[in-house]
Formats: structure tokens, C-alpha cells, sequence
């Protein structure tokens, strides 16, 4: 443990709690906010793992981050994508029929209607719930593609 | 004699993209408005989404974005086919 690896891994824990809120932020606003949605959003979270790749050394991230975690949380971003589709079936609606629209329910206020109107994230009805299911499956995906390439990196970058 | 066919051939597919590029309209202006007018119109109390780009991807062409997601997971699968390591040593970065 030198000195710039010292810099290196205290730079990297003060961003990392920002860039996880951030990127949660954009997926969970992906309905109200212009920069928003879940593949932003879990690009975004996934650069948190770049940045633990950047600052600690190859035991560390993998002692830090779970492949399997991921693995499961792109399984579980699908499932849930087609689940909330399929479930729209059951409501009488088409296949990706907005069931959960206007009904008072979760995400189901109706929308302020209008030219940039006040945002409120209790709106949208399932786009909100596609927009986390997508957020996972992106943030499990970009993730794993992230430690198979740590797995080819020679040495450790200390 | 290969050499003059090859660059042959680049000016040919070079000439025929930059002729497909110099059609495109650079003004702004699409050839048909009419489905850009009903989203604008409409998308905000048909979707339920104040952000129109999210209500387009994920309620109109919601199919398209399940596409997408499924080219993604298919994607992690051939990376997880390609970096996998036949020959594993115990300090390798384990994956499957």
C-alpha cells in the first residue's frame, strides 16, 4: 500500500456513493426527467465497478463484488420486465398494455397533463417498474462484462 | 493489378455511401410528421409519462425494448462464452 494507491482508493470511496445515487436517481426518474431511463441508469451504476476496478487491485474487487449477485440481477431484470408485460394479460390488455395506469395504485396518479409540468414519480403506471426491471438487468450486465475483462487484465495494478 | 481492384472496390462502396449520406435531409425537417405529432398530442395521458422518449420506448414500442433487453443478455452470454477460461489457475479471475 503506497501512496497513490492510497489516493487512488480514498477518491474512489467519496465518488462512490454519488455515482450509486446518481445512477439511481436517472433510473427511478426515468419517466419525469429528460436524461432518464433504465439503460442510462444502469450504465451508470456499472461505471461504480470500473471505478473499484481503477483504484483497489484484482483480489480486492473480487472479494468486493459479487459475480454471482450480478448474474442473478440480470436473470431477475428480465424476468421482471416480461412479468410486468405479461402481466397485462391478466387486466384485459394487450401484451405491454399499461395496466397499472390511473389506478390509484402504485405508480398509478394520473399524469399532471401540460407543457413541463410539475413531476411527480407517483405517475406512469408500469413504465416506472420496466424502468428498475431494466436498470437491474443493465447494471447485472454491463457488470459482468466488466469482470470478465478484469479477468483478463495481467497483474495487479498496485 | 489486386491492389487497383481493391481500391476499385473502396471507391465504388465509398460513392455509394456518400451518395445515400448527401440525400439525407439535413434541414430539420422530416419527410412525415404525422406519427411525431400524434406522441407529442397524446403521449403524455396515453402513457402516463411527462418524459415522451421514456413513454415512446417503454409503452409504444415497448416490444422493441424487450428486443433490446434480450440482445443485452445475449450479449453477456457470448462475452461469458469468450472469456471463459478452459485452462483455470487458481489466481485467474474466475469466470464460469
Amino acid at each position: 500500500m503506497n501512496m497513490s494507491s492510497l489516493v487512488r482508493s480514498g477518491g474512489a470511496n467519496i465518488m462512490m456513493p454519488f455515482i450509486l445515487v446518481y445512477g439511481f436517481y436517472i433510473v427511478v426518474h426515468g419517466h419525469l426527467t429528460p436524461p432518464g431511463g433504465g439503460f442510462q441508469g444502469g450504465a451508470v451504476i456499472a461505471t461504480a465497478v470500473v471505478l473499484l476496478m481503477v483504484a483497489y487491485s484484482r483480489a480486492e474487487v473480487r472479494a468486493s463484488v459479487s459475480k454471482n449477485v450480478l448474474k442473478n440481477s440480470e436473470t431477475l431484470g428480465l424476468l421482471l420486465f416480461i412479468g410486468t408485460a405479461l402481466l397485462a394479460l391478466t387486466a384485459g390488455l394487450a401484451f405491454f398494455g399499461n395496466w397499472l395506469l390511473d389506478a390509484g395504485t402504485l405508480f398509478g396518479t394520473p399524469v399532471a397533463f401540460g407543457i413541463n409540468p410539475p413531476g411527480d414519480i407517483n405517475t406512469g403506471g408500469i413504465i416506472p417498474v420496466l424502468n428498475i426491471a431494466v436498470g437491474i438487468e443493465v447494471l447485472g450486465a454491463m457488470g459482468i462484462l466488466l469482470l470478465a475483462m478484469l479477468g483478463g487484465m495481467k497483474g495487479d495494478a498496485e | 493489378m489486386k491492389n487497383t481492384f481493391q481500391i476499385g472496390i473502396l471507391v465504388v462502396c465509398a460513392a455509394a455511401f456518400l451518395m445515400a449520406g448527401l440525400n439525407l435531409s439535413f434541414g430539420g425537417a422530416p419527410a412525415y410528421t404525422d406519427m411525431d405529432d400524434y406522441m407529442l398530442a397524446h403521449g403524455q395521458e396515453e402513457t402516463g409519462s411527462n418524459n415522451i422518449v421514456t413513454g415512446v420506448v417503454f409503452d409504444y414500442r415497448g416490444f422493441d425494448t424487450l428486443g433490446e433487453a434480450t440482445v443485452l443478455f445475449t450479449v453477456v452470454l457470448g462475452a461469458g462464452l469468450v472469456f471463459r477460461r478452459l485452462g483455470k489457475k487458481e489466481d485467474e479471475y474466475e469466470y464460469e
